[in-house]
């Protein structure tokens, strides 16, 4: 090996080892587009329960008005309508998080990357910590009435959580986070509109930034 | 066009040694563990090029226990830094030269 190779392999693995010491680079980009579409899968079924005669965009009512009297809430927060969104988005949530880790595991094994190292931890803290914030502040917010919050807070954290864990990421995961939290704040000058905020963010803005990456780092 | 090596640090010239310092330059601190999964080497070598590079004082090795598990970590000194720096403004240097 000459020398002039020696200098160009030594600079490759600078550069490789700095990256790949300090960021989680196996995260797939494919399942970040299947975890959009079945939020749409969701979002569309969750459309057709709450909007049985398909009269959509009409912003609705009762979310907009606030708190109930307390009384109230029980019975508006335990109908069957209730548990059958919390049951889809439950479905959304575990098939996007096996898609994600399968996906993720095939290209960690591509790239020589530790699936459960340093970096990968990081990442999960860096999520975690925002994102259980946020789960308990919703169902807080939940209890006392304020149902108009769940998909702006959903939105908000879950792009701060992005935000946050790119650091340990490719940087397109910053910037789909900040979509999501400027999303949110729209969803919380609309409300009523919150189905259709949660499809845009978790739906639209997925398949997007996941094609994105897919294209950039994964072929 | 002749080009000058003496420049570049000799403590580098080793491969092993030249992606420890990558890792510390961009990691506060990497534990021996991570640094083996992360370099694809046996212990033995791992351990004794991190054993050069203290000897040069280009690292510090931190010791403490996770439980009852020993867990060593390292970190990169100002000097190793330094170092790290002036070999990679030298590497750059003839990377120029051979294009001139």
């Amino acid at each position: 090996m000459s020398e002039e190779q020696k200098l160009h392999d030594d600079l490759a693995s600078i550069r490789s080892m700095m990256e790949r010491s300090s960021k989680f680079i196996s995260l797939s980009g494919l399942s970040g587009v299947l975890a959009g579409v079945y939020a749409l899968i969701g979002a569309w079924l969750a459309y057709s329960i709450l909007y049985p005669h398909g009269d959509f965009g009409g912003q609705r009512e009762y979310l907009t008005n606030g708190v109930f009297d307390q009384d109230s809430i029980p019975d508006l927060l335990f109908t069957p309508i209730i548990t059958q969104l919390i049951f889809i988005a439950l479905a959304v949530l575990v098939a996007s998080l096996t898609t994600g880790l399968a996906l993720t595991r095939r290209n960690a094994k591509k790239k020589g990357q530790q699936l459960w190292g340093k970096t990968s931890k990081a990442l999960l803290f860096q999520m975690t910590v925002p994102l259980l914030t946020g789960g308990a502040f919703i169902v807080v917010m939940l209890l006392k009435g304020y149902f108009g919050i769940v998909s702006p807070a959903c939105l908000a954290f879950y792009g701060l959580a992005l935000v946050g864990a790119s650091a340990f990421t490719f940087n397109d995961v910053k910037y789909l986070g900040i979509s999501e939290i400027i999303l949110a704040l729209f969803a919380a000058v609309m409300p009523g509109y919150g189905l259709l905020f949660w499809a845009l963010g978790f739906g639209v803005l997925h398949i997007i930034y996941g094609a994105v990456m897919h294209f950039k780092y994964d072929r | 066009m002749k080009v000058d090596f003496s420049k570049l640090d000799k403590a580098f010239e080793n491969r092993v040694r030249l992606q420890i310092m990558s890792v510390l330059m961009v990691n506060e601190s990497y534990d021996f563990t991570s640094l083996k999964d992360l370099l694809e080497i046996t212990d033995g070598n791992l351990a004794s090029n991190l054993k050069a590079l203290e000897k040069e004082e280009y690292i510090t090795i931190h010791k403490s226990f996770v439980g009852r598990k020993p867990n060593t970590t390292y970190q990169a000194s100002a000097t190793g830094k330094k170092a790290f720096q002036d070999h990679l403004n030298a590497l750059e240097q003839l990377i120029k030269q051979q294009k001139s």
